[in-house]
């Protein structure tokens, strides 16, 4: 069996490397310019499986990652990326299906093996000690020594190798001072060269640049194609569009769990890729009650009118109206500025331009007890961290928004309590052995109704639901989907937000497209169709 | 969500009576104090055994639950910070300022008058009482703007105050003890009303009021929700500032009235040793009583109960004559067992090892 062999063999090629240090441990052996011929790929997966307690995140999916290139990983929200990354670095196991690095078997249990193995990772939130310095950071846990190993650190020989490393990536700062005096970028670039400096063969960078500015993004970028033109194979993934076709050599697609596709950069329009990433028009299997479609409701009147909206990082100043009685959608991939606009409108987070008036009177929507009072309700996209209270009963978790408006001192009475569970468990059909079962013991699709009854409890004028659909079956989505546009029929206002774009075109009147946190127009229904919205997504309007 | 706050909530199916009542929560920590009040009944004669004497109740027991007491009211501030998933180590120091405070301000001293002797305070007692537990308030309200306002972690938080608090006690009483001379005093941590400990009659009106709070007001639910779910519970309207300020005051305020039980009990103040450790002892009291740590669920009654299981080990231990220097070891290795039997993990591991 060679995938015992196999571990020790590569350290004992890294403790060759560290020996002379001075010539980048082995990359260059595979250095080649154009993968896609006659080179054998770096990281070959095939017919990976992968599932939780049932619900099936990865299916039959494979990738193939060339040295020398960049390959952009996409896919939307709960496509499965972050289970493949988990799955090739060590976190998790996969089901079946097979993994070769540079045609040998696999099988790493812990990020600490997959590092081993080659397989370095750089993750979103950098993974590094602010208060150390820069060459401790690069070589934490296997400082240099003197005396063959045996003595005391040697920091200047620690220095010296960091300044190199970070030379590689054309970085010349003083490797002595701590870390936490270097913009995000350069933090970034830090723990890229850590896992250079473990002798790297293949890296894995998932989503670095989402909390850098775009002249951080340029450097980045700037280093990955060193390091590409040297031999590494780069595994990218983002959300980004725009970055995906300035850095990406080739594309992977994945959408709810099953890759669509692997394609040249080159050869994919955006407007493919946001297809691929969405699913072909019309989507059957998300089919959502068709009761508003083609329907153009009578505007009700106005409830909520936002102008200038805005907040840093977030969202670009936005102007849009919410009507009572209709559902105003909000349309783009994910980081475009749709959850935070939700957020903006329930004082989840503060915005720090523009106002929003409601019925016509400027409102303050400091925290989310203001919009509460103003009549808005927010079934937020994270059950888990942001709805449900895992540990208190279901009547609990229902009468909990009610509650916390009727303040402190006015307590619901118990028999009041009991009725309401009563009746939203029944309404909303709900299915739990009993009213006292805590809400974590439930399924995802009756949490999400439960959460649904929390807020309609109490009696809003305007009903946020960011996803309220994601990962719950499709019976479920068919039953809450249902039941809010009847309530849309009763003169709510609804503002939908869903990644299923087939969904949010056939629900909403009238529609907010964003790309890139700001606006791509707004549109009424009938105004798209399932290929033109894509367009408008993509930034390729027609 | 993989922690279960309270073991025995395992599963939901119904289950037999008899099955429910093992699975309750405060099963554990009661069977505890029974154990130990076993032990008590085998090894310590005439334990059980109270008298009637100088009007008042007399006998172990009763010491037992008299000398609980301030450990009670500061476990019953600590449950509700817990719950929050706070914690507040600075109880110790709040008892000593709280009781330095009263002592520096009653005094007293004894005057004959007609040849009877009577009792004067430097200030009304009831203005100095007052003061003492307005200074714990505003402890509390130190430690809750930190936590809540300033967003610091809760041990570091009320780190500052403990070590700060204890400082500003000896400084106020140059590192001397002070006695008091005022009788009246005495009677908070020493009296007796109908019999018993006057001392009970303040636990017992504090776990009222908090029985009354969380009975009809929405205090429980909303604590218990913003220890399991800070981010939820702010999303669903809860003012969760505000109430993780309430609980530090709470908490504070419990600690001075502590302080002053305790300060009134040996008729001084002790700014040096006075509470010293009894936020460790308040923490395991509502450890032992099955709140867990990780904040959420809560059982008032259980910290009670974890309070007199504290009590009742050290009385125990000094009356079977353990040695003094052996006395922390023993009480430590007891709080082990309790604790170990109620780690679900220790009980996974146990049952493997029994079903091989």
């Amino acid at each position: 069996m060679p995938l015992a062999v196999w571990p020790s063999l590569i350290k004992r090629l890294y403790a060759a490397s560290l020996t002379s240090v001075d010539s980048p441990p082995f990359l260059f052996e595979f250095a080649m310019s154009n993968p896609a011929s006659s080179v054998a790929p770096a990281l070959e997966l095939s017919g990976i499986h992968k599932a939780f307690t049932g619900v099936k995140a990865l299916t039959d999916v494979g990738l193939r990652l060339f040295p020398g290139e960049v390959h952009t990983l996409m896919g939307q929200n709960g496509a499965g990326k972050s289970t493949l990354i988990k799955v090739l670095t060590g976190v998790y196991r996969p089901d079946s299906g097979s993994m070769l690095l540079h045609g040998r078997a696999i099988a790493p249990s812990s990020t600490q093996q997959a590092q081993d193995l080659g397989i370095s990772t750089v993750y979103q939130e950098v993974n590094l000690c602010p208060n150390l310095s820069v060459a401790e950071n690069i070589f934490i846990g296997r400082y240099p020594r003197k005396w063959r190993g045996a003595g005391p650190i040697d920091w200047q020989r620690m220095q010296r190798q960091a300044q190199q490393l970070l030379a590689r990536l054309d970085l010349h700062i003083d490797v002595q001072q701590p870390l936490l005096v270097y913009p995000l970028a350069v933090q970034q670039m830090v723990a890229i060269s850590r896992a250079l400096s473990v002798s790297a063969r293949v890296l894995i960078l998932d989503e670095p640049t989402s909390s850098l500015d775009e002249a951080e993004v340029q450097l980045l970028f700037k280093v990955l194609r060193n390091l590409r033109d040297e031999g590494m194979a780069i595994l990218f993934v983002t959300h980004f569009l725009e970055q995906t076709y300035a850095i990406s050599d080739r594309i992977t697609v994945l959408r709810n769990g099953v890759r669509e596709g692997e394609y040249a950069a080159s050869a994919l329009s955006r407007l493919e890729l946001v297809n691929k990433m969405v699913g072909a028009p019309a989507n059957q299997e998300a089919a959502v009650s068709t009761a508003l479609q083609g329907e153009q409701m009578p505007a009700g009147e106005l409830f909520l009118q936002a102008r200038g909206l805005g907040r840093k990082g977030a969202l670009l100043p936005q102007d849009f109206d919410v009507h009572s009685g209709e559902v105003f959608g909000l349309c783009g991939l994910l980081g475009s500025g749709r959850t935070e606009t939700a957020r903006l409108l329930f004082g989840a987070d503060k915005a720090d331009s523009g106002t929003i008036s409601i019925r016509g009177k400027l409102q303050r929507l400091n925290n989310p007890r203001d919009a509460i009072r103003a009549g808005i309700g927010f079934c937020s996209e994270d059950r888990k961290k942001e709805g449900a209270i895992l540990e208190l009963s279901v009547r609990d978790n229902i009468i909990l928004a009610l509650q916390a408006r009727s303040g402190l001192l006015h307590v619901i009475p118990r028999k009041r309590q009991q009725q309401i569970a009563a009746d939203y468990i029944k309404w909303l059909g709900i299915k739990t052995p009993d009213m006292e079962t805590p809400i974590g013991s439930l399924s995802g699709g009756n949490q999400q109704k439960a959460l649904l009854g929390r807020w309609l409890a109490t009696a809003p004028a305007m009903l946020i639901l960011d996803e309220p659909t994601r990962g719950i079956d499709v019976r479920a989505k068919q039953e809450i989907m249902d039941y809010v546009v009847s309530l849309c029929r009763q003169g709510l206002a609804i503002l939908f937000i869903s990644s299923e774009i087939s969904e949010v075109l056939r629900c909403s009147d009238r529609m907010l497209v964003l790309r890139d946190r700001q606006s791509s127009g707004q549109y009424r229904r009938g105004e798209l169709d399932e290929t033109s919205v894509l367009q408008v997504i993509a930034g390729e309007a027609a | 969500m993989n922690s279960k706050l309270f073991i025995g909530q395992d599963d939901h199916a119904p289950a037999p009576r008899w099955q429910q009542l093992l699975r309750h929560p405060l099963l554990r920590p009661l069977a505890a104090l029974a154990v130990l009040l076993l032990i008590d009944l085998l090894l310590i004669p005439g334990f059980f055994r109270i008298e009637f004497k100088n009007g008042h109740l007399y006998g172990s027991v009763i010491d037992i639950v008299n000398r609980a007491a301030p450990l009670m009211l500061a476990a019953l501030g600590m449950t509700l910070v817990i719950a929050t998933r706070g914690i507040d180590i600075s109880v110790g120091a709040v008892v000593a300022i709280a009781g330095t405070v009263a002592a520096m301000l009653i005094g007293g001293t004894v005057v004959m008058h007609n040849g009877v002797p009577e009792y004067a305070s430097n200030m009304p007692m009831g203005w100095a009482l007052a003061a003492a537990l307005g200074v714990a308030l505003l402890c509390g309200l130190w430690n809750g703007l930190l936590v809540a306002g300033l967003g610091l972690q809760p041990i570091i938080a009320t780190l500052i105050l403990m070590v700060a608090g204890r400082g500003l006690a000896q400084l106020l009483t140059d590192g001397q003890i002070i006695t008091v001379y005022y009788q009246p005093f005495f009677f908070i941590g020493g009296g007796y009303l109908l019999g018993l400990p006057f001392s009970l009659f303040i636990v017992a009106a504090m776990f009222v009021l908090l029985a009354v709070l969380m009975r009809k007001t929405a205090l429980g639910l909303f604590i218990q929700a913003v220890g399991i779910n800070p981010v939820a519970a702010r999303l669903a309207g809860i003012r969760t500032a505000a109430l993780i300020l309430f609980v530090y005051i709470f908490c504070g305020l419990c600690a001075g009235m502590a302080g002053l039980m305790i300060s009134s009990n040996i008729k001084s103040a002790d700014a040096n040793n006075a509470g010293l450790l009894l936020e460790l002892d308040a923490i395991l009291a509502v450890t032992l009583g099955g709140t867990s740590l990780a904040g959420g669920k809560f059982s008032l009654v259980g910290s009670v109960i974890g309070a007199l299981i504290i009590q009742a080990l050290t009385y125990t231990i000094y009356s079977l004559g353990v040695p003094p220097e052996v006395n922390m070891v023993v009480k430590s290795v007891v709080v082990f067992l309790v604790c170990l039997s109620q780690s679900a993990e220790f009980r996974r591991l146990f049952q493997s090892i029994t079903q091989r």
